[in-house]
């Protein structure tokens, strides 16, 4: 295991330092995905490219949005709008658990001094049709990160299985730099020039998002939206494989996971907003769980998703 | 003789898998060993968070050499049955002798197993063990294709005996057995060899890793409770969580910490819940005032500043969690004490059941109910109403949406703070209760009203809309509200006519499923229940009211089978849930099927009475002797009138009797009819029993000394007019054809 490094400072330190340490690992560091969504997992660079037999690595910061968290940033560790940091290895290496202790370390968690865990904690997505069996990764306590190896997604059987890791960075950042109340949290060096804290930079649209959130959204155009989302999810994916202009075979599984995603989120905003009976909350869930296993049966078909001619 | 070893490394198994499966280990791997003929002298499984382990002693170094002889078919059969034969016994023509039997020459196939040696055996067992293992949720990762409840990371099998150690060779899915184990994960990473079971394990405790799980169980809850006592205090025992916490850790390390100051005010039930569930620490108690002090915490290694960061560490992460719990527990009580309209308001947007509507309509039911139940039970109305309007209301609160299972307690609580009532506060905690067959049944008369009518409700609405258990399949624990209702009843003693209760209620309930019915069908249906409340008639009420709706009621029409039906029905059920009650306190079915018959089977008090003293009565001779009197009286009648196909129903004449025995019997039907009628009326069960036994003297003479059927008609008929009233008699206490043997 790696020696251990010196405190990090700095909410962006530790974000920095997961970064260098999965790129050493040889994860490709991609960048958040530019939609909103509910967790890491939404991005393709996971839901997607878990699907299929190609081999994969990646690793990301995702900012996630949970409209029914947000508290107006008067809560010392809810937000409506939170980073995690996402790591997913297709086939999941042997070596997995050693290699995410090792990210530990490279943040500054003393293995010889912290007390480390694996709580069972079985993870499973109604919305992406997807399930795993993993742990909570508890450091003295504390929850600190979700450890799975997924076993389906989309309703397809995930062959090779990849391992995902999804650290909270909010949490885990306030628990490495002792810090109580988020938005105390140091956000860039406390010896920068202009030294920033979370609060700094999020209080303000965590007051603005939750009013929003919970209050003025308006539930009629958001409902519209949902439906044209779902609509033209399904319309892209009836496409002929073919393209007309081009004459290649272009099956288009991103575009229509775009709206599946899209979906995903208005349906959360439309929840937050206290409009969906708890009858009616099932259904939802279901209508997008049906675009997602669409998405990720167009995603097989893909070559990425591990189509060949030869399969055709 | 050698001894084997197995264990499976794999990643963290959950802490609720390990001993099950250690166990399944156990089993399936000597269950295969000696189908193949290894016996062995003794086995013994572990489980550690990242191992299962087995141990067998005394095993055999080789399987013994089985023969068998089969008879196959005669020489000159046809060539077909002698090819399935010999594919049949896995010989060949050469290997088969021909013996001489009764019918001609005849194949004798000798097939001879020599034994094999064990290491094949377990390799053979081993294999398929660990392909086919019972895990209650197993995974694949990486490329592999085999399932484990987590990655397995290794196999380790050897077979030792006085000249050592050998690798039993066996491969599953690219995973080849060894003799190297691992010790803990942070304290004493890398591998080591293993010659023998009782090397692993000693070598295992010096890289900090106790084997056994019941000796990491015993260590925690030693060093608790010393830790404890040495500052005062008491560990609050926990068996559960002891197993779990042992199954979390290899290496276990008890550690005390602080709660809060303020916290200390927080419910102990609260507390304990809190820490219990999200942190697994067990609560440490003040014996003297009961409070929750302190908590203890079981890391999984040791730490150069003996744990105190882990500590620290834990108790910033318990303070974060009572935070919210403080913070709902205020909340909480700000509403509490401004009414509770908030909450109860809030289940208007609650669905109970998408056709049985929201918990604030199930809640109306309910208090409805109690109101009509008030006065049977021996409590004021108003109270009773009260207490069911506000028995539910904490299910809106913080706190119990955090942690459900402090649902009622915490209304309890809240109530209390409110200064309502303490009938209210009791109830909102108690009529839950009883919730399994041995769970206390609540005492007071409030509590026991909005328990039965909450149960009632329940039943009754799933009944209106046709989703009873089958089966297994009882997703809404009716079985256990039924049994939940029959133990209140049997506890108070209180008698209620089911029957009119359950009518009341299904009313109710399609009040609601029927909304769309139009209001004059709608009023007319609630002028039934009043009228059902007053009267306790359904019938006679739903046709009088039915009569002053102009024009045409569809859905009164409609209830005037269904209601008396799912009533009925419901009853039933019932029944069925008050004989596996009774069974299991010794009554037998078919005692309480002799008493179904009777009037009055819709108040379960009345009928228990009524069985139990027709149990002990069977169990006197008389008793028992009286049933065939009974039994040949009544056999007798029943031909005798099938035959002549009359009713002998005219009471016999003393003056047609011709024998004693005859004249005996008339007079002790005589004495005891009126006795037994007025025993019953009472509801002396007991007296009106064993008045009927008292008959079993005079009938066993009498059948003794009189052919029935006689030549003179006049006495045969008479005869036949006596069997009738004992028939009649006793068929007036219960009906003893109903009971078996």
């Amino acid at each position: 295991m790696a020696q251990t490094a010196e405190k990090p400072r700095s909410f962006q330190e530790i974000i920095l330092r997961l970064q260098s340490y999965w790129a050493a690992k040889g994860c490709a560091i991609m960048q958040p995905y530019d939609m909103e969504v509910g967790a890491g997992t939404f991005h393709p660079a996971t839901t997607l490219r878990s699907l299929g037999s190609k081999n994969w690595a990646a690793a990301y910061v995702q900012p996630s949005r949970r409209p029914t968290d947000g508290r107006y940033g008067e809560n010392p560790n809810r937000l409506q709008h939170y980073y995690q940091y996402q790591v997913l290895i297709k086939p999941s290496p042997p070596d997995l658990q050693d290699l995410y202790l090792g990210s530990l370390e490279a943040i500054g968690i003393d293995m010889e001094m912290h007390d480390i865990r694996f709580v069972e904690d079985d993870w499973e997505s109604p919305t992406l049709g997807a399930w795993g069996l993993g742990w909570e990764v508890w450091c003295d306590g504390m929850e600190v990160s979700q450890f799975t190896y997924f076993q389906q997604v989309g309703g397809h059987d995930c062959h090779p299985v990849s391992g995902e890791l999804t650290y909270g960075l909010e949490r885990l950042a306030m628990y490495v730099l002792g810090i109580d109340h988020v938005m105390d949290m140091p956000y860039n060096d406390p010896q920068a020039p202009i030294a920033l804290k979370y609060g700094d930079v999020f209080r303000q649209t965590e007051e603005e998002y939750s009013r929003w959130n919970f209050d003025v959204a308006n539930t009629d155009v958001l409902l519209k939206h949902f439906e044209e989302a779902e609509a033209e999810c399904q319309a892209i994916l009836s496409q002929d494989h073919e393209d007309p202009k081009t004459g290649k075979r272009i099956v288009m599984a991103h575009p229509a996971y775009d709206q599946c995603i899209k979906a995903s989120h208005l349906f959360n905003l439309l929840d937050a907003r206290g409009v969906i009976s708890v009858t009616e909350r099932q259904a939802y869930i279901g209508r997008v769980r049906a675009l997602a296993k669409q998405c990720a049966d167009a995603f097989v078909q893909t070559e990425a998703g591990g189509w060949t001619p030869e399969l055709a | 003789m050698p001894d084997l070893l197995i264990e499976l490394f794999s990643e963290e198994i959950p802490a609720r898998m390990q001993a099950r499966a250690a166990e399944d280990l156990k089993a399936r791997v000597t269950d295969g060993l000696v189908e193949a003929g290894l016996t062995y002298a003794g086995a013994a499984a572990f489980h550690t968070p990242r191992r299962l382990a087995l141990a067998v002693d005394g095993l055999l170094s080789d399987s013994p050499t089985l023969r068998e002889e089969r008879k196959g078919p005669r020489t000159d059969a046809p060539e077909k049955a002698i090819e399935g034969f010999l594919r049949g016994a896995g010989v060949t023509r050469e290997d088969l002798q021909v013996r001489d039997d009764k019918k001609g020459e005849v194949y004798f196939a000798v097939i001879e197993k020599p034994g094999r040696p064990a290491a094949d055996i377990v390799a053979e067992v081993l294999s398929s063990v660990i392909r086919n293992f019972p895990w209650p949720k197993s995974m694949r990762w990486g490329n592999s294709r085999l399932k484990w409840v987590r990655p397995l990371h290794s196999i380790l099998c050897i077979l030792s005996d006085e000249s050592g150690a050998t690798v039993v060779p066996m491969e599953v899915e690219g995973l080849s057995t060894t003799d190297t184990s691992e010790g803990h994960r942070f304290m004493a990473p890398g591998r080591f060899s293993v010659t023998n079971f009782e090397g692993y394990a000693a070598e295992l405790k010096r890289r900090s890793v106790i084997l056994d799980a019941q000796e990491r169980a015993d260590h925690i809850w030693q060093d608790a409770t010393n830790q404890a006592f040495a500052a005062g205090l008491e560990v609050v025992e926990d068996k559960g969580l002891l197993s779990e916490v042992a199954g979390l850790v290899e290496w276990p390390v008890v550690l005390m910490g602080e709660i809060g100051a303020d916290f200390l005010d927080l419910p102990p039930e609260v507390l304990q819940t809190s820490m219990k569930e999200h942190q697994k620490f067990f609560s440490v108690k003040n014996p003297k005032t009961g409070r929750i002090e302190r908590f203890i915490t079981v890391a999984n290694r040791e730490t150069r500043d003996d744990g105190a960061t882990i500590l620290a560490g834990n108790q910033k992460v318990l303070a974060a969690r009572l935070s919210d719990a403080k913070f709902f527990w205020e909340n909480d009580l700000r509403i509490a004490k401004a009414g509770m309209t908030a909450w109860t308001e809030q289940l208007t947007n609650v669905t109970f059941h998408n056709r049985l509507g929201s918990q604030a309509e199930r809640i109306d039911r309910i208090a409805a109910l109690a109101r009509d139940l008030a006065p049977v039970m021996g409590a004021d109305a108003d109270l009773a109403e009260q207490a069911a309007r506000l028995a539910k209301a904490d299910l809106s609160s913080e706190m119990v949406y955090e942690f459900p299972e402090l649902q009622g307690l915490m209304g309890r609580y809240y109530a209390e703070a409110a200064g309502l009532p303490d009938a209210v506060a009791a109830a909102a905690q108690d009529h839950y209760s009883p919730l399994g067959p041995t769970d206390a049944v609540p005492e007071a008369a409030v509590s026991r009203i909005v328990a039965l009518a909450d149960k009632i409700d329940t039943l009754t609405g799933f009944w209106a809309i046709d989703e009873k258990p089958t089966g297994s399949k009882d997703p809404f624990a009716l079985r256990r509200a039924a049994l939940g209702v029959i133990r209140i009843l049997l506890d108070s003693q209180a008698r209620l006519p089911l029957d009119q209760y359950f009518d009341l209620q299904l009313v109710r309930h399609n009040i609601k499923l029927n909304d769309d019915a139009g209001d004059t069908q709608l009023s007319a249906l609630k002028a039934l229940v009043d009228e059902i409340a007053e009267h306790g008639v359904f019938g006679a009420a739903l046709r009088a009211i039915r009569d002053k709706v102009d024009g045409e009621a569809p859905l009164l029409a409609r209830l005037e089978t269904e209601v008396p039906d799912a009533s009925t029905d419901l009853l039933s059920f019932f029944h069925d849930r008050l004989k596996v009650h009774l069974r299991d306190e010794g009554l037998r079915h078919d005692v309480i099927d002799a008493c179904l018959a009777r009037p009055g089977s819709d108040d379960i008090v009345l009928l228990v009475a009524r069985a139990q003293a027709l149990g002990a009565v069977l169990k006197t001779e008389d008793g028992e002797n009286l049933v065939q009197g009974f039994k040949r009286a009544n056999n007798i009648l029943g031909q005798a009138e099938e035959k002549d196909g009359v009713a002998y129903e005219f009471g016999a004449d003393p003056k047609f009797a011709e024998d004693p025995t005859e004249t005996a019997l008339f007079d002790a039907l005589t004495d005891a009819k009126p006795r037994i009628d007025a025993a019953l009326a009472a509801e002396d069960f007991a007296t009106a029993m064993s008045a009927m036994a008292g008959l079993r003297g005079p009938i066993d003479a009498f059948f003794e000394a009189v052919q029935i059927n006689a030549d003179n008609d006049v006495v045969r008929r008479n005869r036949l007019n006596l069997l009738s009233t004992i028939r009649s008699t006793c068929l007036s206490v219960a009906d003893l054809t109903r009971l078996e043997g």
